[in-house]
């Protein structure tokens, strides 16, 4: 009794910007979840079963909102599963929704993941606040400072490696239309001019905070086949967490992270990423953070993952681009930051990226990862079926 | 499909409230206990998925520090459901599946106690028409059952008669909260607090925290005797606006039950997630229990009520009893969102 496949049919997303005043919640995920089933030709009442993601739901004041948006999605009289595992949880609510289709359970899902922040001041409900833990830091560039600064140690990286990947992800925004920044100013001194927010991150090295939301429409091998437009078949997904707390962990280059990797990379049949892979969505949040990954996802290795960036590799027209979109460094919705990864990573091999397409990508990866560098989810999909 | 049983369950004793201990410290002896009695070894669980909700402990992320909980060393296949525990075994029934690991560890854990439980409840509500008014469970609860006893499906001695039995039952349950020998006659002498719901047709205020152990196809034969097979499981949702619905009737519940195939067979026993007395009648018609003789034998979350953990509650009840030999097929329930929403059905089976 094999897995069924499962491919990407269509997805959707919202203009991400600052502040989404013009919509209400309900508002802001139909507007990603019409466009997703638009794009695979299907209506509301296609649908079999609905997978919400979303990080806190303290970010809009709403205590398990998928129950009142049940409604709005189309979710009445249909399963409704609702996700949370931290920053990662856009891409775990992608592969939950994947494996009803693979489990053969239903055919066609939808999934959505979104975040309205401007209801509410992530930076500092990502503050932990006493009496659940000592107060330590400002915001998730406070908790992460001193991992960046750890692997410029480890790596003997110089300093201006994270400009360059700033200047990257924000170049390559200008070509995505629903990015939220879109800086057409933006140049290396003005990102090194920049504040210093967290030593040595700087300003123009965050990503910003976004509404926004992300739909994808999984669908059976039966409905892809049937589809009009090309398909993103699911060719592996894996999913790894590790502690908060605990003496075993590197955070700069967590276990967890190349774990998942690697085990994504074997449903895939890749032996060699940085050849096989095409292009690569990762969850960027701090500039840095590329290089890391890089080497945590082996695309590198250990103290490698710079050089890559140096050379431009990792540029849109390089041999390995990474975060074609313009990544989380351009759009921070939070909950659905994850499923934009793996949806950019569906559209690079559908062909149909527009502006940020990468020529001929045939296999692409989506990660993402959250909590202290402890949570991670990855897929690969490919224009072939697997 | 392939099989998939629970093979152990625990609980943690519910507390009207647990002051000493975090949740994490409430979990861990739970935990512990689950996986010695399945005769796993932390590292031998395949996946493990958990159902809470941020609003009980005040703390963005919070399921992130349980996790520590359960020692996720070396790195582990893990998620978490924004939703009662029950919806967390769904997920690893759906993981389990795949055929790629073939043991699941499901937990999840409530303290209701630090904050209102019935005021944070009402944070569920639509966020622009709805929650403004503050409009507490309770509240909505008795709307509810307003419209029950309006409509002639039951009386105010019929919901008294639920609750009594279920206090009754709780007795005999050493994890249960409130249990007492009360006849409807006292029942019915209380005055309501939200009319028509008096006290005793209201759950109590409770902390507590779940787990069960799932294992697929033979792994689960080696591990016990007798696995509570799950032979069917589905949930369905309906509109949060309680004006969109027929508040006497469940039609989600009714749809998952049909979908699980509750009628396939004979039912030993059911337990139904009914926090409110009149709830059980509308549950007991969706799921054609009406007149069944053995529905919540450990009192219901009329007895004991953690939120986001009285679901798999229900589940652990009736799977217990099938892996003791107590009972060969049985129903359970779970349900979410105001005035029953959301609702899940389980059809569990021992080998005869």
């Amino acid at each position: 009794m094999g897995q069924q496949r499962v491919a990407v049919v269509g997805v959707g997303q919202t203009k991400h910007q600052a502040t989404r005043g013009d919509v209400s919640l309900a508002g802001l995920v139909r507007e990603a979840a019409v466009r997703a089933l638009e794009d695979a030709g299907m209506a509301w009442a296609d649908v079999d079963a609905v997978v919400v993601g979303k990080a806190p739901d303290f970010f809009e004041g709403v205590m398990m909102p998928e129950l009142y948006l049940a409604d709005a999605l189309g979710a009445v009289g249909k399963p409704l599963l609702r996700v949370h595992t931290a920053g990662s949880v856009g891409g775990s609510t992608a592969i939950v929704a994947a494996q009803l289709v693979q489990a053969g359970i239903h055919e066609r899902v939808l999934t959505v993941a979104f975040e309205k922040q401007s209801d509410s001041e992530a930076m500092w409900a990502l503050s932990l606040p006493i009496p659940f833990q000592p107060p330590m830091h400002a915001g998730a560039g406070g908790y992460f400072a001193p991992h960046v600064r750890s692997y410029m140690a480890r790596a003997k990286a110089p300093d201006h490696i994270g400009i360059l990947v700033a200047l990257k992800d924000r170049l390559n925004a200008l070509k995505n239309p629903y990015a939220h920044l879109h800086e057409h100013d933006i140049s290396f001194d003005s990102i090194r001019d920049s504040m210093m927010l967290w030593d040595p991150i700087r300003y123009a090295e965050t990503c910003p905070s976004s509404d926004g939301a992300c739909a994808m429409v999984l669908a059976s091998e039966r409905v892809a086949d049937a589809a009009d437009g090309p398909v993103a078949w699911v060719h592996g997904t894996a999913m790894r967490s590790e502690p908060t707390m605990s003496a075993d962990r590197d955070p700069v280059l967590p276990r967890g992270g190349a774990d998942c990797a690697r085990d994504v990379f074997a449903q895939a049949g890749i032996t060699d990423p940085r050849r096989q892979v095409d292009c690569v969505e990762m969850y960027v949040p701090f500039s840095w953070f590329e290089p890391m990954w890089l080497e945590n996802l082996g695309f590198a290795e250990a103290g490698e993952g710079w050089r890559l960036v140096e050379d431009g590799v990792t540029q849109l027209d390089g041999e390995l681009p990474v975060n074609m979109s313009g990544g989380v460094l351009s759009s921070n919705p939070i909950g659905a930051s994850g499923m934009l990864r793996f949806a950019e990573a569906a559209l690079q091999v559908r062909d149909r990226a527009g502006e940020h397409q990468v020529d001929g990508a045939r296999t692409a990866v989506g990660h993402a990862y959250g909590g202290g560098s402890q949570f991670f989810a990855m897929w690969v999909v490919g224009s072939d079926k697997p | 499909m392939i099989e998939v049983a629970v093979v152990a369950t625990a609980q943690m004793p519910n507390v009207r409230a647990e002051t000493l201990r975090n949740e994490v410290e409430m979990l861990m002896p739970v935990l512990q206990e689950v996986r010695a009695r399945a005769g796993l070894d932390r590292t031998e669980i395949g996946f493990t998925c958990s159902g809470s909700t941020d609003y009980l402990c005040g703390q963005a992320f919070s399921f992130v520090s349980t996790l520590d909980g359960v020692g996720p060393w070396p790195p582990i296949q893990e998620s978490h459901v924004e939703m009662d525990g029950a919806w967390a075994l769904y997920e690893a029934w759906v993981k389990l599946q795949l055929g790629e690991v073939d043991t699941a560890l499901v937990y999840s854990y409530g303290k209701s106690s630090p904050g209102s439980i019935h005021e944070v409840l009402s944070r569920q509500l639509d966020p622009y028409h709805v929650a403004p008014l503050w409009p507490d469970a309770i509240g909505l609860a008795a709307l509810q059952a307003r419209a029950v006893l309006d409509a002639g499906k039951a009386t105010e001695a019929d919901l008294a008669e639920v609750a009594c039995r279920s206090r009754r039952a709780a007795l005999a349950n050493p994890n249960a909260q409130l249990r007492w020998d009360r006849s409807v006659e006292q029942h019915l002498a209380e005055e309501p607090i939200v009319d028509p719901l008096r006290r005793s047709d209201c759950p109590p205020i409770t902390d507590g925290a779940c787990a069960v152990v799932l294992a697929a196809g033979g792994r689960a034969r080696e591990l016990v005797e007798r696995p509570a097979w799950i032979r069917g499981i589905d949930h369905r949702v309906e509109p949060m606006a309680l004006g969109l619905r027929d508040l006497t009737s469940s039609e989600s519940a009714r749809l998952a039950a049909e979908r699980a195939g509750v009628g396939e067979g004979p039912v030993d026993v059911a337990e139904l997630h009914a926090p409110f007395s009149h709830q059980e009648l509308i549950l007991r018609a969706a799921l054609g229990l009406e007149d069944h003789p053995n529905v919540n034998p450990s009192g219901g979350a009329l007895a004991a009520n953690p939120v986001m953990v009285a679901g798999l509650t229900r589940i652990a009840e009736v799977s217990q009893r099938i892996l003791d030999g107590a009972a060969d097929r049985g129903v359970a329930h779970a349900t979410s969102g105001p005035c029953l929403q959301q609702n899940l059905v389980c059809v569990l089976e021992g080998d005869r």
